[in-house]
């Protein structure tokens, strides 16, 4: 179980309530699931990496339970009751130093604090969409949904958000534009913030300055966008909408700079690589796709049975080489993170240590009944 | 000189597919004469007086290179024929000891392996379905309702298949569509029990497309119809189909996408078919078109069967399939044909 998340470096949740831990460079993926008590009240909203060196996965269910994950042990170690599912899904899950922020559809944000059951809670409007957090001031937070214009809150001050948006001017018809904001990301290094909406705009807002209409205001497709991350390199934003079109677009001009191709399905989930120009993406078709931001190509298509509903990638994918094609490094850096591995395991003899490595390599995935992805070829 | 008798042979506006063998004809003008001059020499066919690099469409005259081609076409046609007759003569001889026959490459056969097809002891798969959106019906706890309807103002054609439909599934009644809009009849018939809502879309006169909506929340499925045969377009058909419930056979259903299709064909039938009534609807799918045939079988013996064909017959497409209620702007697809990147090899298929 171990040996298997820590090789993990995409996580996924799925409609099925089953956390999927997905090993690029080894194409194999595995389920993660607590007691085999599968439901679709387990299925999992949110998804967020519980400390910064990402050693555990907090996962939001629909029945209301925030449950942790430990990579490195590769069960779940905690299990937390933060609301119930009649104030709906969990729309936003974050971590700040010592405590946990969670968001529903109604609107109730709430602040859980380690080791105490006293929560402070905000009021953020109701049929809320996105919360999110601003990775560099970490009491920062933003929320946004259906006719819920975007507001930055800031925890030490929980009475009033420190941003509204405006909604732009009145159309070409003079009437007025409606507001749903589904997807919300703080650009880093500077004030700003991107949000897509289901009404195919991409807004861009900045706080600093006294306008609270949005700075830019870009356009992609007919069909609601509901998936945004941003890549490591500034000045651009990926976006997906509910038909399955991954666009990537420029900040500067709000152009589209070009599609990524292959998805059949609603884009559900989409995050960026922290510094490869990698984006993964996951959706309704059931596939978890990698694509590269330069050249827009697939790198990577998994199959993982049930519907995905979000996905998370590790800062750890630097381990994997980009092109596939270099057989050689690959098979260098396969070496050494088999080596980690199998330093776990029983020792063997040198030679005939590679040769039971394939076995229980074969072993382990043949007892969860996983598909077996093709292995890469050893020497 | 060779794009010259292209050309000529295109404007002629024949379809001659002229076998050109491997060697180009870079023919100069005097081979052509040549050619020429040896056409009057059409008694002997092996023509070795032909020069290597002649062909059959260098020759101007219409009808002496049609006849050229006829007899080009013989000949080939008769050595097939004298090969085919050795190998099956070896084959006789052979016997027992002949290498199997060689099965022929189709495009079924040739289908590149699709790696969501469904693997049936799987547990993540067999969750899924168990408690998807066709649970209730597949737990028995529902019995199908359908309501057909058609697009706005729908003329004779359309009409007579929406009357026809209605008599092959049980239970299904058809309404006048009125103009209203879809999302406003859908929380009216599920107020009033119906589990399906078919909605038949005709665009000049014929019936042309299809969306299937799952009725609670359930996923909403747009089909292309074509090919749609009438009760009285089909020849040696039966008599008309009785109110017994069918059996239902759905073919060839093998990825995650084609079986969440097959259970929505399911679920517009009740459980128990009534054998008493001898009927059967099948959907049959190849190649991503799924072929609706309904047909009164009789066992003559243990062996034999006649069936006979009643009812209407059309061939569907499956477009795009949503979850959730009919809401083409806002819905989240969950399959979405896309024509430039899902169609590019032809033994790629999805269903």
């Amino acid at each position: 179980m171990a040996a298997k998340s820590q090789i993990c470096s995409v996580w996924l949740g799925s409609e099925t309530g089953i956390l999927k831990g997905v090993s690029l460079t080894k194409k194999q993926a595995f389920n993660f699931c607590e007691m085999s008590c599968m439901s679709r009240d387990q299925e999992v909203c949110v998804m967020a990496w519980g400390d910064p060196h990402e050693s555990e996965v907090l996962v939001g269910s629909v029945n209301g339970t925030v449950k942790t994950f430990s990579t490195d042990k590769g069960i779940f170690t905690a299990t937390r009751e933060c609301g119930d599912p009649s104030q709906g899904r969990f729309t936003g899950l974050a971590v700040t130093d010592s405590s946990m922020i969670t968001c529903v559809e109604s609107g109730l944000l709430k602040v859980w604090k380690e080791g105490s059951t006293e929560t402070a809670e905000v009021n953020v409007g109701n049929g809320v969409c996105r919360m999110q957090q601003n990775q560099s001031q970490r009491h920062r937070v933003a929320t946004g949904g259906k006719e819920n214009p975007l507001k930055v809150w800031d925890l030490e001050r929980p009475d009033k958000p420190i941003f509204t948006a405006k909604n732009v001017a009145h159309d070409w018809l003079e009437m007025r534009v409606p507001v749903w904001v589904r997807d919300i990301g703080f650009i880093p290094d500077s004030d700003k913030i991107v949000t897509c909406t289901g009404h195919h705009q991409v807004c861009v807002y900045d706080p600093s300055t006294p306008q609270r209409r949005p700075v830019l205001e870009a356009q992609f497709g007919e069909y609601p966008l509901t998936a945004l991350s941003l890549p490591a390199s500034q000045g651009t934003v990926v976006v997906g909408n509910s038909h399955g079109e991954l666009a990537i677009l420029d900040l500067r001009k709000g152009l589209v700079c070009g599609c990524l191709k292959g998805l059949a399905g609603a884009v559900r989930g989409l995050q960026c690589h922290p510094s490869l120009p990698l984006v993964a993406s996951c959706g309704l078709d059931r596939f978890l796709r990698v694509h590269s931001l330069e050249d827009r190509s697939l790198q990577h298509k998994v199959y993982l049975k049930s519907r995905l509903n979000c996905v998370l990638l590790s800062s750890r994918e630097l381990e994997s080489s980009n092109a596939d094609v270099s057989g050689d490094v690959e098979e260098v850096k396969a070496e050494e993170e088999e080596d980690e591995v199998w330093d776990t395991m029983e020792t063997v003899t040198e030679k005939s240590k590679k040769r039971a490595a394939q076995k229980d390599e074969a072993t382990v995935t043949g007892l969860d009944g996983e598909k077996k992805r093709k292995l890469i070829k050893k020497k | 000189n060779a794009t010259t008798s292209e050309s000529v042979s295109k404007k002629k506006g024949k379809t001659k597919k002229v076998k050109r063998k491997v060697k180009h004809d870079e023919a100069p003008v005097q081979e052509m004469e040549q050619a020429e001059g040896e056409e009057t020499e059409k008694k002997s066919e092996s023509g070795p007086c032909f020069p290597p690099t002649f062909s059959v469409s260098e020759i101007k005259n219409k009808q002496r290179r049609h006849s050229m081609f006829l007899k080009l076409k013989e000949e080939k046609r008769k050595q097939k024929l004298e090969l085919k007759k050795k190998k099956k003569k070896e084959r006789k001889a052979l016997g027992d000891k002949a290498p199997p026959k060689e099965v022929p490459k189709t495009i079924e056969n040739q289908r590149i392996y699709d790696e969501t097809t469904v693997n049936p002891e799987d547990e993540e798969v067999a969750f899924d379905e168990g408690t998807d959106e066709f649970s209730a019906y597949f737990n028995r706890l529902t019995n199908p309702k359908v309501l057909i309807t058609t697009s706005d103002r729908p003329r004779g054609r359309t009409v007579r298949f929406c009357e026809q439909l209605a008599t092959v599934i049980p239970h299904a009644h058809v309404y006048y569509r009125r103009g209203l809009a879809l999302k406003r009849v859908i929380p009216q018939c599920v107020s009033r029990g119906f589990t399906y809502l078919m909605v038949i879309n005709e665009d000049r006169k014929v019936p042309n497309g299809l969306v299937l909506c799952h009725l609670p929340d359930g996923p909403t499925a747009h089909f292309k119809v074509s090919n749609v045969r009438l009760r009285k377009e089909m020849k040696r058909r039966g008599k008309d189909p009785t109110e017994h419930v069918p059996e239902v056979i759905l073919n060839n259903f093998t990825t995650r996408l084609g079986h969440s299709i097959g259970r929505m064909f399911a679920a517009l039938f009740p459980h128990d078919p009534q054998f008493v009534g001898r009927q059967v609807a099948t959907f049959h799918n190849q190649r991503d078109f799924i072929f609706f045939r309904f047909h009164r079988y009789i066992f003559k013996n243990e062996k034999k069967v006649g069936i006979q064909e009643l009812g209407p017959r059309f061939t569907l497409k499956l477009r795009s399939l949503q979850k959730g209620t009919f809401d083409s702007k806002f819905g989240e697809y969950e399959w979405v044909h896309k024509r430039h990147e899902m169609d590019s090899s032809r033994r790629k298929f999805h269903l």
